[in-house]
């Protein structure tokens, strides 16, 4: 036994080795290359740039263009960000720096499940219960108050259906929400304790100790947050596919259908019947991926700074 | 006549984290304009005794005072005390540097703009503040930049010039010179010595040949009771209490 | 004037606070919205025959969903077990072998990245792999799919545990003269077994409320099966069906497995929890 021990060793050593080249190297680089191999057909037909910015999706036709996807995609996003952002932050404060030690812990727990929940079932609630208050209550009153003003009273215009930018993007923020008040919050538990005091030592209120040191202090992690949670947004599917409508249109109002580029995917791979309308879909999703890497990268490299900074 | 001159009066103070008791009875006359040391072994509470001045301790949970902190006439310990004003009253400088993440005028500037203070009279007083810290000659063409971009020793003076711009009664200093090399500490002590013209100073302190040199009055503190206070010619030259006799000679555990 | 500006300052230091607290009761306010309507729905539709029977045919009030709870656990056991070693071994090795490389470094991070990717692209990925080859939507496409998704999470999480294992602990096992690979087994794994337990709780909990990835993998059908080549029901992907269909005897019962499954998630989510915060109460007392 005691004689085989440095086999042994060494056998272990490359077999997790392997493993671990795998799974951080092997399996991206996998998922890059088999999504650009299925994409071959419509990278040949349509190129970079008429994929990105032709506006026609049209299996019949055959002529696929992914400009309805990507600004479906980058417009429910962006405002889930816009209202989840000024949240999440005021949950990270209320759990870092105000709330008394035994509410903290259910907070933390309740915005944790809010996480848990599978994304279908959040679907599921936007479908069946929400979208139908959207579109009796929330939305014709949007539509009185802000109707009548310029600019912003287009946006929303049209039928109120509750199946719509409008709704999708709620949700989504919702769902994002947990992701955001987390990593803030982690990145306000890194800030040393002695800065908080010696602005409180110069008779600071709480308030402007967040404002001046905390905040500051985490900037980069707040931002790196933020990051996240668009890559988070971006990627979603199941309670977008019930709530956007699936209509390949850019929205021109928050209250008109739309489709995103993972509702598109979860559409239609089931329906693609020819080549070159499966290799549109993969396209797609090698976009997809592409996209939401970068910014993972970004949000990654944000937070690995403060860290870097504070751990010591 | 003595009673003028007292500026802070710690009365049977005895404190508590949750059920631990860190001070007890705690009896402690701090004068106008002197410097009084805290010293001691580590755990005996020094630290614990000067975070209750300035109430550092309400902002965590489970933290129990006992007993009266006399101070502008008022007891401190009590409910009704506004923190804010307090604190800007007793101002306090850390062991380890603590800049804010912003320019070195803003740093000293920021206790002054929570006030109000504006224009040109905030300039004035920033410069008034790094003068007196000793610090303007080397920073006044950097105003701007960065308050990371100075040194260990730089970064400890910006923070006293922080905590004396907002002209607080009292500073007190928490083992200031720890993290510092020696010549940074020769600087920062000179400061002390020049600011007890100015302000009243409490200044906890490892280091017993620092209290020496720079204390008027040192008070012994041992496992969270104070065993001794006085002079501090008179504690390091013929302590009353062996205990302190022991400390100071060195012949301590 | 001082004092009033004191006053301005407090006001707005309880106003901020105010709203920091009104941004936790909105948070709150969806979840128990949610799970409010979750469990009223849920329980009210649950039924002997949701558990004993099959589909039934549309729009007839009658049939239960035994075949995507049997599939739904075919596929999230397979998917687990393939998805547990490959995490673990790439976290020892992340943990124990790789923790002064600048190139593994890199690769874990990249690890954490692939954490967040959409889960969608697993399922093109696979779509690709093992359904366009077969011709056919296959359970073991969806199985795999899952997989994926899985070995970066149970990868990052035991990274974290074994790190936080002291390393005097192993230096003194290489003081007794042992070899790496069995510090790793008896010293290193041993200490970390609870949190490496969570992670793997966390990982599954994870993966079992995936729908898109089996959306175009695994897909669905009306009947038992057990045959991995085959399509397979899932409970998520039969609830997205359901719910999107017009029958309410359909929506019912997408409400009675919405219950099911989610408290399933959420109870494997607060044992997850509850062992991290043993975990750390047996850590302090070492």
């Amino acid at each position: 036994m005691f004689q085989k021990s440095p086999y042994i060793e060494t056998f272990t050593r490359y077999f997790l080795g392997f493993w671990a080249v795998f799974t951080g190297f092997i399996f991206p680089l996998i998922i890059f290359l088999i999504l650009f191999y299925e994409s071959r057909l419509a990278i040949q037909k349509f190129g970079f740039l008429q994929f990105l910015t032709s506006t026609s999706w049209d299996p019949v036709r055959e002529s696929f263009g992914a400009l309805p996807m990507i600004a479906g995609t980058l417009i429910s996003t962006f405002i889930a960000i816009i209202i989840a952002a000024p949240i999440s932050i005021g949950i990270a404060i209320f759990i870092t720096e105000l709330a008394p030690s035994w509410l903290k812990g259910f907070v933390i727990t309740c915005v944790e499940l809010l996480a848990a929940i599978p994304s279908i079932i959040y679907g599921m609630w936007g479908f069946l219960i929400l979208a139908e208050v959207m579109r009796n209550k929330v939305e014709p009153f949007l539509q009185t108050v802000l109707g009548p003003i310029p600019l912003i009273g287009k946006l929303f215009s049209g039928v109120p259906t509750g199946v719509d930018v409008l709704t999708t993007s709620l949700v989504l923020s919702i769902m994002i929400i947990p992701f955001m008040a987390s990593v803030v919050k982690d990145a306000f538990n890194l800030v040393p304790s002695v800065m908080k005091e010696s602005a409180y030592g110069l008779g600071a209120t709480k308030w402007e100790v967040i404002k001046d040191v905390v905040i500051p202090y985490t900037a980069s992690g707040i931002a790196g947050g933020l990051i996240l949670s668009t890559g988070r947004a971006l990627g979603e599917t199941m309670a977008v596919a019930f709530l956007a409508g699936n209509v390949p249109q850019i929205p021109k109002s928050l209250l008109e259908p739309f489709t995103t580029i993972t509702v598109a995917l979860a559409n239609q791979f089931t329906e693609a019947d020819t080549p070159l309308y499966l290799s549109s879909l993969f396209y797609l999703s090698l976009f997809l991926f592409i996209i939401s890497f970068i910014i993972l990268i970004l949000a990654k490299l944000m937070v690995l700074r403060l860290e870097k900074r504070w751990k010591k | 006549m003595q009673e003028r001159n007292i500026e802070i009066e710690v009365r049977n103070l005895n404190f508590y984290y949750g059920k631990e008791k860190a001070l007890k009875n705690i009896n402690l006359k701090v004068f106008k304009k002197k410097v009084t040391a805290l010293i001691g072994p580590s755990g005996c509470g020094k630290t614990t005794l000067l975070r209750c001045l300035n109430r550092m301790h309400d902002l965590y949970v489970g933290n129990k005072y006992e007993g009266e902190i006399i101070f502008e006439g008022k007891n401190i310990l009590d409910k009704n005390i506004d923190l804010i004003d307090l604190r800007s009253k007793i101002g306090m400088v850390f062991q380890k540097p603590t800049p804010f993440p912003m320019s070195i005028f803003d740093n000293v500037a920021y206790g002054l703009k929570l006030k109000g203070v504006k224009g040109t009279e905030l300039k004035d007083r920033v410069e008034k503040a790094l003068k007196d810290a000793a610090l303007w000659d080397e920073v006044k063409d950097r105003l701007k930049e960065s308050a990371f971009s100075l040194s260990g020793g730089q970064q400890q003076r910006l923070c006293i010039a922080r905590a004396i711009a907002v002209e607080p009664k009292v500073i007190l200093f928490d083992e200031p010179t720890s993290a510092l090399d020696p010549i940074s500490t020769a600087k920062i002590e000179d400061l002390i010595v020049q600011l007890k013209l100015k302000v009243t100073i409490v200044i906890v302190t490892h280091n017993m040949q620092q209290a020496a040199r720079i204390s008027d009055y040192t008070a012994f503190m041992y496992l969270g009771e104070l065993i001794e206070v006085g002079p501090t010619e008179k504690i390091f030259t013929n302590p009353e209490k062996k205990l302190t006799e022991d400390y100071i000679t060195g012949r301590f555990g | 004037m001082e004092k009033i500006r004191l006053l301005k300052r407090k006001f707005l230091n309880k106003l901020m606070l105010f709203l920091s607290l009104l941004a936790a009761l909105y948070g709150l306010f969806w979840l128990f919205w949610i799970l409010g309507v979750l469990f009223f729905n849920g329980f009210k539709h649950l039924s002997i025959e949701l558990f004993t029977q099959d589909a039934g045919p549309p729009g007839l009030n009658i049939g239960g969903l035994r075949h995507a709870f049997v599939g739904h656990l075919i596929i999230t056991i397979l998917s687990t077990i393939i998805g547990i070693p490959i995490g673990l071994f790439a976290g020892i090795y992340y943990a124990e072998y790789g923790r002064n490389s600048k190139f593994f470094y890199v690769l874990k991070n990249i690890t954490d990245v692939m954490v967040s990717t959409p889960s969608i692209i697993m399922g093109a990925v696979m779509y690709a792999l093992l359904v366009i080859p077969l011709k056919h939507f296959n359970a073991l496409a969806g199985a795999l799919a899952l997989a994926m998704l899985m070995v970066p999470v149970i990868c990052v999480t035991t990274y974290e545990m074994l790190i936080l294992v002291p390393f005097t602990l192993r230096e003194a096992a290489y003081a007794l003269g042992a070899y790496k690979w069995q510090i790793i087994k008896d010293i290193v794994l041993r200490s970390a077994k609870v949190g490496i337990l969570t992670g793997i709780i966390l990982g599954v909990a994870r993966i079992s409320g995936e729908t898109a990835p089996l959306l175009f993998t695994a897909f669905s059908n009306n009947y038992l099966s057990f045959d991995i080549f085959k399509p397979m029901a899932s409970l998520t992907v039969t609830i997205f069906n359901y719910t999107m269909s017009p029958y309410e005897y359909w929506h019912n019962q997408a409400w009675a497995a919405s219950f099911c499954l989610t408290f399933f998630i959420l109870i494997l989510s607060l044992i997850a929890k509850f062992l991290i915060h043993y975990g750390n109460i047996f850590k302090n007392k070492r």
